[in-house]
Formats: C-alpha cells, sequence, structure tokens
C-alpha cells in the first residue's frame, strides 16, 4: 500500500508535469487577452504528430524532434492567430468558443486523414526505456526527464517574467490591458508572441507527451478537458496556479484510476466543478 | 428603532458609508439625506467617488460599513433588483440598454417586471395591453413615440440617453439617481434634457451627478459636494458657490465633462 | 409606416403567423410522399431540431452558453431507455419520464448555472456533462456503459402504430412532439417572460437595475429546456430502440451547438433549418469518409462565425431586406 503509494504520487507528479507544459500556454494567453483557445489541445496534438512522423520517416532521434515539435506548434499558432482569432479578441466568449471549436474539428479530422485513426507507435530511446528503484519506489527514466523538463520550463518561464523586459510587458498586459496601451506597449506584438510561446510548449508537452499516453486524433479532445481544467481551477496568467493545480490534477487522476478505477474520470470533473463553483475564478485567480 | 426614526422625512438617506478596494478609499464616513420630492445635485471633480456612491445607494457594490434608509426601511442587506422594487432605481453614466430591443419592448419589459409580469410565459405580451399602453406613454413623455418601433442601437445618441431615463420610469421609482443623463450630449442639448427632468412628478425625489455647473446652478435645489471619497459640503446653490472650499478645490480646477 | 399603429396592436402583428411559416410546417408533411425511404432520417432530424430548439431558448434568448447540454438529452434518452427495459414499454408516458428525469436534473443544476457567467460557465457546463458522462460510463450494471444500453422494447404507440422498419410511426411522432414543443417554444418567445430573457441577453448587468430577477428567470428557463432536450433525448430512445454513451457526450453538445449557430441563433426556427442541413449532409456526405466530416463542420463553423454571425436565418433576412430595399 505504501510502496503504491510512493508510486502513484511519483507517476502522478510526472503525468502533472506533463499537464502542465500543455497548459500554461492557454492560462497565459487566456489572461492576457481574455480569448478563449480551445484549439490549445490541437496545438499539442501537432507537437505529438510531428515527433512521431520526424522520428518514423525520417529517422530522427527523440530528443532532436521536441525543439521540431515546439516550433511546429509555434508556427502553426502565428498563422491562426493572424488569419482568425485575431479577429475575434473583442467578440463574445460564444464566438471565440465556437470558432476555436471549428478549428479543433478541422484538426483532428486531418489528423485522422493524414496519420489514420489508430494508435501512434513510439519508441523511445534505450536510455529512457528503464528505471530504477529507490525505497521501494520505481522510477522510470523517462518520467524523470519528463520532470527535469518541466521544472526547467517553469523556471525559464518564471524568470522570463519576473525579470525580462517582455515579461514585464506581458505582466502590464494581463494586470491592465488598457493601461499598457497608454504606456505605449504593444500589447498585440506581445499576444502573439506570448501565443506562440505558449503553443509552442504545448507542442513540446505533445511531444513528450505520447510516450506515456499514447496518441491519435482523439487527443485534441481528450487533453483540451484536461488542460482547461488546469487553467481555470489554477486560475488566469498564473503560473504558480496553472503548476499547482497540475500536480494536483496529475496526482489525482492517477490516484483516482489507480485506487477507483470504476470511476474513471468522474472525480477528477466533480473536484472541477467544485472548486469552480467555490472560487469561480479558480484557486490562484487573481479575478 | 433609534436609527429609524432618526432619518424619518428623509425618502434615502446614507449612515456612515465606507467602500474601500485594497488600500484605495472609494468612500468614507458618507451621509446625507434626501427629503421628499427634491432636486439634488452631486458634483466633485473626476474620481471623487459619485459613480461608486450611485453603486453603493443602488446595491451593485456593498459597502464595508454603513447603512443605506430607504423611506425609514434599512436596505443595506437587499440586492440591486430588490431595491429597485422599493422604488430606488438609477440610470448610466455609459448607456446600458438593450441593443436589439425596440425602444417600445426595452420599457414595455421594464413595465411588466415592476408588474410582476416577468415569470408569464404562457400569455403573449400584447394581452398585457396596459403595460404596452403605459410604457408607449412613457416613451411619448420623452419624445420618444415616434421612434418607439426602431431598435434601441439605431436611436440616435441623445434618444439612447433619454430612454435611459424611460427605462428609469418603468419601474415606477420614489427616488431616481442620475448618473450624468447628459454625458455626451452636445450642451445645446442637454438643456432640453434636464428640463424633462425637472419636469418629472415631484413624487419622485431626484439626484444627479452633472459636471456642467450651469445646469447644476438651474435644475438643483440643493448641492452635494464630493471630494475624495468625503463629502465636503451640502448646500443650496448660492451657498455653494459663496463657499471658498468648494471654490478651492472644484470650481478653481479646470472642468470636466 | 408602423409607428402609426397603436402599441399593442403592432406587438400583435410581430406575433402574428407568417405564410412562410405556415407554408415551412406544412412542408414538413412532404418526406411521406416524397422520400418515403427517408423517414428514419426525417424523424432523426425532427429529433435532433427539438434538441437544438431547446438548446436556442438559453442560448439563443437568454445568452446562457453552455458545452454540456446534452447531459439533458442523455438523461431522457436513459431514462426511457431503462424504464422500457426494466419496467414498461409505453412511448407517451416514457416521454412524460425522460422529460421529469431532465428537468429535475435541470432544476437542481440550474441553481449553479443561474451563478456563473463568461469563462467560468462555460467550464461549469462543460464539467457537469463531462460528470453526467463518467456516472453513465461507470454505472455500467445499470446502463450498459460504452456497449451501449441493450434490450430496450418500446409497445406501439398508443397501443395501436408500429415503429415500424421504414420510420412512419417514428416520423409522424417525432413531428407532433417537435410541433407542440415549437408552439410553446413561440409562445415563450412572445411572452412578457421572453422579452425578459431577451433583456438577459442584451444586457445582463441592466436587468437589476430595473428590478428584474435575471437569476430566477434563467433558472426557469434552464428547466424548461432542460425537460425539452430530456423529450428529445426518450423520442431517440423510443424511435432507434438504443441508447449508447454517444447521447451524453461532449460531442453530442458540440454538435448541436453546431447545428443552432449554423441555422441562427436567437431566431425561432434557426435550430430547424441548422437540423435539416446538417442531418441531410451528414447522411448524404459521411458515407463517403466519415472522419471527414468533421473537417467540413469545422470549417463551417469558423465560416459562419467569421461571415455570417448571425447563421443561416440571420444571413438571409439581411439578404431579403437589402433586397426589398433596392426594389423601393
Amino acid at each position: 500500500m505504501l510502496t503504491s503509494l510512493g508510486g502513484v504520487l511519483f507517476d502522478g507528479f510526472a503525468y502533472g508535469m506533463l499537464l502542465f507544459l500543455l497548459s500554461v500556454g492557454l492560462s497565459v494567453t487566456l489572461g492576457m487577452m481574455n480569448f478563449i483557445n480551445l484549439a490549445h489541445g490541437s496545438f499539442g496534438m501537432l507537437g505529438g504528430y510531428v515527433t512521431v512522423t520526424l522520428m518514423d520517416r525520417l529517422g530522427w532521434p527523440f530528443l532532436a524532434t521536441l525543439p521540431a515539435a515546439f516550433v511546429a506548434a509555434a508556427a502553426l499558432s502565428v498563422v491562426l492567430e493572424r488569419l482568425l482569432f485575431r479577429h475575434s479578441y473583442r467578440a463574445g466568449e460564444l464566438d471565440q468558443v465556437l470558432l476555436t471549436i471549428g478549428v479543433v474539428f478541422m484538426s483532428v479530422a486531418s489528423a485522422a486523414y493524414i496519420w489514420g485513426t489508430v494508435q501512434q507507435p513510439v519508441q523511445l530511446p534505450d536510455y529512457f526505456t528503464g528505471s530504477f528503484t529507490f525505497l521501494g519506489v520505481n522510477f522510470a527514466y523517462y518520467r524523470l526527464f519528463l520532470i527535469g523538463t518541466a521544472l526547467v520550463v517553469t523556471l525559464l518561464l518564471v524568470a522570463g517574467l519576473e525579470w525580462t523586459r517582455f515579461g514585464a510587458q506581458v505582466r502590464a498586459a494581463v494586470d491592465n490591458q488598457r493601461m499598457a496601451r497608454g504606456l505605449g506597449i504593444n500589447v498585440n506584438l506581445a499576444f502573439a508572441i506570448t501565443f506562440a510561446l505558449g503553443s509552442g510548449l504545448a507542442g513540446l508537452g505533445g511531444s513528450l507527451a505520447i510516450a506515456m499516453v499514447g496518441l491519435d486524433p482523439d487527443f485534441a479532445f481528450a487533453y483540451l478537458v484536461y488542460v482547461l481544467i488546469v487553467v481555470s481551477v489554477g486560475g488566469l496568467a498564473s503560473i504558480g496556479g496553472s503548476f499547482a493545480a497540475a500536480t494536483v490534477l496529475g496526482i489525482s487522476d492517477i490516484a483516482g484510476k489507480y485506487y477507483f478505477p470504476a470511476l474513471g474520470s468522474f472525480l477528477i470533473y466533480l473536484v472541477m466543478v467544485g472548486v469552480l463553483m467555490w472560487r469561480p475564478a479558480g484557486l490562484f485567480g487573481k479575478r | 428603532m433609534a436609527t429609524q426614526i432618526a432619518v424619518t422625512g428623509a425618502v434615502l438617506a446614507a449612515r456612515g458609508l465606507d467602500k474601500s478596494f485594497g488600500s484605495l478609499v472609494v468612500a468614507s464616513g458618507i451621509d446625507f439625506e434626501l427629503p421628499q420630492g427634491a432636486r439634488y445635485a452631486l458634483i466633485g471633480p473626476n474620481g471623487a467617488g459619485k459613480t461608486t456612491l450611485i453603486n453603493l445607494m443602488t446595491g451593485m457594490l456593498r459597502p464595508d460599513r454603513g447603512q443605506i434608509f430607504l423611506g425609514g426601511e434599512a436596505v443595506t442587506a437587499l440586492g440591486p433588483a430588490a431595491r429597485v422594487k422599493r422604488g430606488l432605481v438609477r440610470t448610466f453614466q455609459i448607456n446600458a440598454l438593450f441593443p436589439h430591443l425596440s425602444a417600445l419592448e426595452a420599457v414595455a419589459l421594464a413595465v411588466c417586471e415592476r408588474q410582476g409580469h416577468g415569470g408569464i410565459w404562457w400569455r403573449r405580451l400584447p394581452d398585457y395591453r396596459a403595460a404596452v399602453e403605459e410604457a408607449h406613454a412613457i416613451l411619448a413623455s420623452l419624445h420618444l413615440a415616434d421612434d418607439c418601433y426602431r431598435l434601441t442601437h439605431e436611436l440616435a445618441y441623445g434618444q439612447q440617453r433619454l430612454l435611459e431615463i424611460a427605462l428609469a420610469l418603468a419601474t415606477k421609482p420614489k427616488v431616481l439617481l442620475l448618473d450624468e443623463p447628459a454625458a455626451g450630449v452636445p450642451r445645446d442639448e442637454s438643456g432640453a434634457l434636464f428640463g424633462v427632468i425637472s419636469g418629472l412628478s415631484r413624487d419622485i425625489t431626484v439626484l444627479f451627478i452633472e459636471h456642467d455647473m450651469d445646469v447644476v446652478f438651474r435644475f438643483a435645489s440643493r448641492i452635494l459636494v464630493m471630494v475624495g471619497g468625503r463629502i465636503l459640503v451640502e448646500g443650496s446653490p448660492d451657498q455653494i458657490s459663496a463657499d471658498p472650499r468648494v471654490r478651492e478645490v472644484y470650481l478653481g480646477q479646470k472642468r470636466h465633462g | 409606416m408602423a409607428s402609426a399603429a397603436a402599441p399593442h396592436a403592432y406587438l400583435q402583428q410581430q406575433a402574428r403567423w407568417h405564410w412562410v411559416e405556415i407554408v415551412f410546417w406544412l412542408s414538413t408533411l412532404l418526406p411521406f410522399v416524397l422520400f418515403p425511404q427517408y423517414l428514419q432520417l426525417a424523424s432523426q432530424i425532427a429529433i435532433t431540431a427539438l434538441f437544438a430548439l431547446s438548446l436556442d431558448l438559453i442560448l439563443g434568448y437568454a445568452g446562457v452558453v453552455s458545452l454540456g447540454h446534452a447531459a439533458f438529452f442523455g438523461l431522457g434518452a436513459y431514462t426511457a431507455g431503462i424504464l422500457s427495459k426494466f419496467y414498461w414499454g409505453e412511448p407517451l408516458s416514457l416521454l412524460v419520464a425522460g422529460a421529469l428525469v431532465a428537468g429535475l436534473v435541470g432544476y437542481a443544476t440550474s441553481w449553479i448555472i443561474a451563478y456563473f457567467r463568461h469563462l467560468a460557465l462555460i467550464m461549469i457546463t462543460l464539467g457537469l456533462g463531462l460528470l453526467l458522462y463518467e456516472a453513465a460510463n461507470s454505472a455500467s450494471w445499470l446502463t450498459g456503459g460504452a456497449d451501449g444500453l441493450q434490450g430496450v422494447r418500446i409497445r406501439p404507440l398508443l397501443d395501436y402504430f408500429n415503429f415500424d422498419l421504414y420510420g412512419r410511426t417514428a416520423y409522424t411522432y417525432s413531428l407532433i412532439v417537435l410541433f407542440l414543443a415549437f408552439l410553446v417554444t413561440r409562445r415563450i418567445i412572445h411572452s412578457p417572460f421572453g422579452l425578459s430573457l431577451r433583456g438577459i441577453r442584451e444586457n445582463p448587468v441592466r436587468m437589476p437595475a430595473i428590478g428584474a430577477p435575471s437569476r430566477a428567470h434563467i433558472r426557469k428557463i434552464y428547466t424548461i429546456a432542460a425537460v425539452m432536450a430530456g423529450i428529445a433525448g426518450a423520442l431517440i430512445a423510443e424511435t432507434t430502440e438504443t441508447v449508447s454513451l454517444e447521447t451524453l457526450s461532449f460531442q453530442r453538445s458540440a454538435d448541436v451547438l453546431v447545428i443552432l449557430i449554423l441555422g441562427g441563433a436567437g431566431r425561432l426556427y434557426g435550430g430547424i433549418v441548422g437540423a435539416i442541413i446538417y442531418m441531410v449532409a451528414r447522411d448524404q456526405f459521411s458515407g463517403v469518409n466519415p472522419q471527414f466530416w468533421y473537417f467540413w463542420i469545422g470549417l463551417l463553423l469558423v465560416a459562419v462565425v467569421m461571415f455570417l454571425p448571425n447563421g443561416i436565418l440571420g444571413g438571409l433576412a439581411r439578404f431579403t431586406e437589402s433586397w426589398r430595399r433596392r426594389s423601393r
């Protein structure tokens, strides 16, 4: 029981880090522009397919595909942002939801068309396949790598937001968009860059995710729900909040499926609705 | 109760209202009374807390401390809709209308809600002939009858300001708090708008926020001056124009709006 | 000019049946003659239209965005299906039971819904929908889980009309229920309550300032919409004699949203027109490549949001308006 608890905590934390990478971008962009981007999960899915394709067809090493996944997702997001999304920043939430659901539909169908509906095989390099046991808990190398990556990304994000000029602009835009514009900050440009970075992180998360959770066209919808839970529970534009929410969500999801397999994801949804009713702006939200 | 006796005679009274957002104090120790039928103006520089005071009085904001009395009855714990039901009604500085309802529909909506038909779904609106005709009469009294079938967002800006007042009148207010009713209206038209306001029945007690001093001195029987979340002074137009403190903090400054 | 009319007469005029409406409802009888082999599809369309109509009440008229409306559809379907499997299979009473259960859950959740707007509302409706889906998935002893509910047995309608293979009974039955629900909806829209709902949609902040109990209104319309969606769900269970988890899925909630937006939200016929176009198109095109069907739906959705903000009916209205002006 105790050893399983340790394992559940470790696996859950690793899973949570995955969810964090997938969702932190949406948290920041949502906080900046109030733009409800339901297509965020699609960028994660794209990252996954980029990795699979580069490894399978072109024989790239796994690690080399990660930056490629980041760049591909970021690039696509810039195109979509300029082409479609920026027209609906001022529109109501319904229009934003519809527009981005439309993009999700298209991305799911395109993935099914190009790669088929089957689960994609992922062959991790040898140095990631092993594990070691410490105090009775099994630590898989790959999950350790995942956790390490997420922690590095978190540190970079926090440092970038706190100490760079760009980070200060983003924080100003989140705080008060009108004031930021008044101060001469190019909010649209800052947003476009943030949007690209956030989507790139989702792409990175997606390519890291597939070895753990698999990849098929359903990914965009399935993980969208998790992403939305992280964002709404963690609160908008809060990196710490997203981190905490993703950790709690990852651990409780793994724990729920381990200890109460019959309930499936029921517990998670229950917690989410409960938290939202208690604090509609999320646990760490400022608004 | 002692507090209730203390405010009899006043239709609307505030007692020791405090409100702050974090470290920003927006209302501090606000006390005032509106006697029946009064025409009060609330003036003060931008950021003095005038709109905040209206928000507090109408229940859109909760005060940190203090009480609000309507006809001697404490209403501090009531929500905005419940205060409207008791006759405490406001208008908005920035048009807060129903863009895709016709003017007639918008006012009929307010009349129906007042008469308690708002939840009736099994009878048609035109079956409430009296309510519809009352709505039309209110619009006619504000010179909006000719355009009452047009959608709100198609109306001219000045007409929309009048519709703001029409919506408030449809609730049969005892006390009407007008937040810059002429905001954005050209100066030569704002006189006509205030003519309409001063022509309202004396059963309705009015407090209005206004920046144009000519209008204030013409239409207000008494003036409240607010500065920095406090009521600096209250008095008749003559007293206010002669008051050196008012001169210093308000009239001496550049005028706004 | 309209302004010459007395105000109540003008409003009466607005609420009167237009000849196009009468032609439309008469033409719903055409499938019996023209496409007798497609009556099953026609029945599905009528049911989907009813479901979209129920969403229109909350989304189109009251402005309450829901991403979990399938919850009530599925509740109605499972209620009818489970009752018919274990107790009795009389269709009309099953319809009432489905409406009742969906309505009760709708009323209970409406207390939550009425307190939220914007992102929190979207997330809560989504969460409640997912919650119910997972609950139905877990309770496989009752619902059959992922395999769907087996053994739904429906008695003939009024103990006389069998649910035939061609769907003649199914379409007649669905169409009558749809029409009755439409009459109720039409009445709601033209009532003082309907006006209040439009007020909430147009400006939720202003409503309390004219003394309107917005939350009570939202609770009421949410419950009514849940009842209507429950009826639609019960109908699908009865006419297809199966209930699958899909009736509760997010996909179903998203589909009905697409249908309503496509047709035009906040317009009485938006959901119905959207359902006809969507279902016929799916029937025609998804046979080729069902996966790719959603690509076109997605593209359509983007196009409607970008270029046709009020749906097909909104576009039509604008078109006829400008045409009328030009011909004047």
